[in-house]
């Protein structure tokens, strides 16, 4: 590569000569994101409709106990994680583990603990705030039918609570995408410390990190675009079909919301 | 007749304030009960004790002379023999009106899939929301929505059905339709509880009138009594606003 080569070309030729590097980053980066933010949403879940069992008179004296240090202990952890940098978690959880046990975490399942844990402080708090929204006849109505905590909430309360909170959840992944490349410290090949690795072979930084920018913008939107669409499914058709009679089960109409009968 | 439920000094408080005082009244089986009164005055308060959405502070409730506050008899057991119409529906927003009618069926009475199926759509057809089984609450109207409210109660197949204003939130063109789902249903020898400030359903389906004032119960007669020759003043007073006003 000549010294006056154009801008442009530069950024070819670094996408030539790197190309399978920056795809591995990014491969790394959405498996960790990917995989934290599921995990991390299990984690919200658990503790989620653990903060929110019921006290009522019927609770004993014990299960009210265990429910109170349980409950401090989960507030703990979440405010552990939610009030530490992720960076400082990952030197932390990386280079504790190994001195202490002396374990040599593989980096990028140390990574997935880590995005996992700090999604899964957040999603507790996004999650419990998600269930306390759900109208509290929602509540009444499957319990007056004879439903227990548990069955409300598997059936009823959780399908509702999780339809509202995909838009934070996503948001949780989009964010989760970006924020692996602090990973970096502890050695993960995610796509920052690849884009490092390339810059460093050639000392275009621009260049090079315009590429970088390029692909979290590409992963981002994708990755936005598409749990956009799965929200739509989840909330159904918005027309139904009339259930025609047993006699004459060509009797099928379409109603439009409004309630504008077609044919 | 026997009695399906009878409720012995019930009192209810939240913190120190006293919305029920000294209970006392019973339901036999085919009887429909209507509960009249001035907002505030309780009337949901012991219906939802009843259910046990409230748990009582004092006092007695006996379900076939067994004591459910005492913890011998599971609350979901109990809860199931006594189906509630809310009013607000409180109809499962994620479910579809079929699976509302279903659900209870297979979770707690444990039935399987055909057979709840084939009980929700029976009773579904008979408050006439049979078309709308695929639709979701969001898409149908307030009566229809308490319609579909009342076949899910139904199709748990309760020993008595407790009403809870089922008309108050209704615009007043559909009080109509629920009304008839209702009044069908007294004429089947259904039991029902009805929490109602419709008095023309009081008077005319009622067995028994029980009015409630400032958390005790007034007065109790049949509705030829309460409506036409009331004994007590605030009975008086209290129908007299409401018929006049």
């Amino acid at each position: 590569m000549s010294a006056d080569a154009s801008f442009f070309q530069w950024v070819a030729f670094i996408w030539e000569q790197n190309w399978p590097l920056f795809l591995r980053g990014a491969g790394n980066t959405l498996l960790i994101a990917l995989t934290g933010t599921i995990i991390g949403f299990i984690i919200g879940i658990i503790i989620g409709v653990i903060r929110t069992i019921p006290v009522d008179h019927n609770t004993t004296t014990l299960k009210k106990g265990i429910l109170k240090v349980v409950d401090i202990l989960l507030l703990c952890y979440i405010e552990v994680f939610r009030g530490t940098p992720m960076m400082v978690q990952a030197m932390v959880v990386f280079y504790g583990i190994a001195m202490v046990y002396g374990i040599h975490l593989n980096p990028i399942p140390a990574g997935i603990v880590i995005v996992s844990i700090n999604t899964g402080a957040y999603m507790a708090e996004i999650v419990r705030g998600g269930i306390l929204s759900i109208d509290k006849g929602q509540f009444e109505a499957a319990h007056a039918i004879g439903m227990t905590h548990a069955q409300t909430m598997t059936s009823i309360i959780l399908p509702q609570a999780i339809r509202n909170i995909l838009p934070a959840t996503s948001n949780e992944f989009v964010i989760n995408i970006k924020d692996t490349c602090v990973l970096s410290v502890i050695s993960i090949t995610e796509l920052f410390f690849n884009s490092k690795s390339a810059a460093g072979a050639n000392f275009r930084y621009f260049e090079t990190f315009l590429i970088t920018c390029i692909i979290y913008l590409i992963m981002t939107f994708t990755v936005t675009r598409i749990l956009r669409w799965w929200e739509k499914k989840l909330d159904g058709p918005s027309v139904y079909t009339i259930h025609g009679s047993q006699t004459v089960p060509e009797a099928q109409f379409r109603i439009v919301d409004g309630g504008k009968l077609h044919g | 007749m026997a009695n399906i439920l009878q409720i012995k000094h019930l009192g209810k408080k939240f913190g120190a304030n006293e919305v029920l005082r000294d209970i006392n009244f019973s339901v036999s089986k085919g009887e429909v009960v209507c509960i009249i009164g001035a907002s505030g005055s309780g009337k949901s308060t012991l219906l939802r004790c009843i259910n046990l959405l409230e748990y009582p502070t004092s006092g007695d409730i006996l379900y076939h002379g067994q004591n459910i506050l005492e913890q011998n008899i599971s609350n979901a057991v109990y809860r199931a023999k006594m189906g509630m119409v809310f009013q607000q529906f409180n109809l499962f927003n994620n479910l579809t009106v079929l699976d509302n009618c279903v659900v209870g069926q297979i979770k707690v009475l444990k039935r399987n899939k055909e057979e709840a199926r084939k009980t929700a759509m029976e009773y579904l057809e008979m408050v006439g929301m049979s078309q709308f089984i695929n639709a979701k609450p969001t898409q149908i109207s307030g009566g229809q929505k308490q319609r579909v409210a009342i076949a899910r109660a139904l199709s748990m197949e309760p020993e008595a059905l407790l009403f809870d204003e089922p008309t108050s939130a209704l615009d007043p063109e559909m009080v109509g339709e629920v009304l008839k789902v209702m009044k069908d249903l007294a004429k089947s020898g259904l039991t029902m509880l009805v929490v109602t400030h419709e008095m023309g359903f009081a008077r005319d389906v009622a067995n028994r009138v029980v009015f409630m004032d400032d958390g005790v119960i007034a007065e109790e007669d049949v509705p030829e009594v309460i409506f036409n020759n009331p004994t007590n003043d605030r009975t008086r007073a209290f129908l007299k606003r409401i018929l006049e006003g």
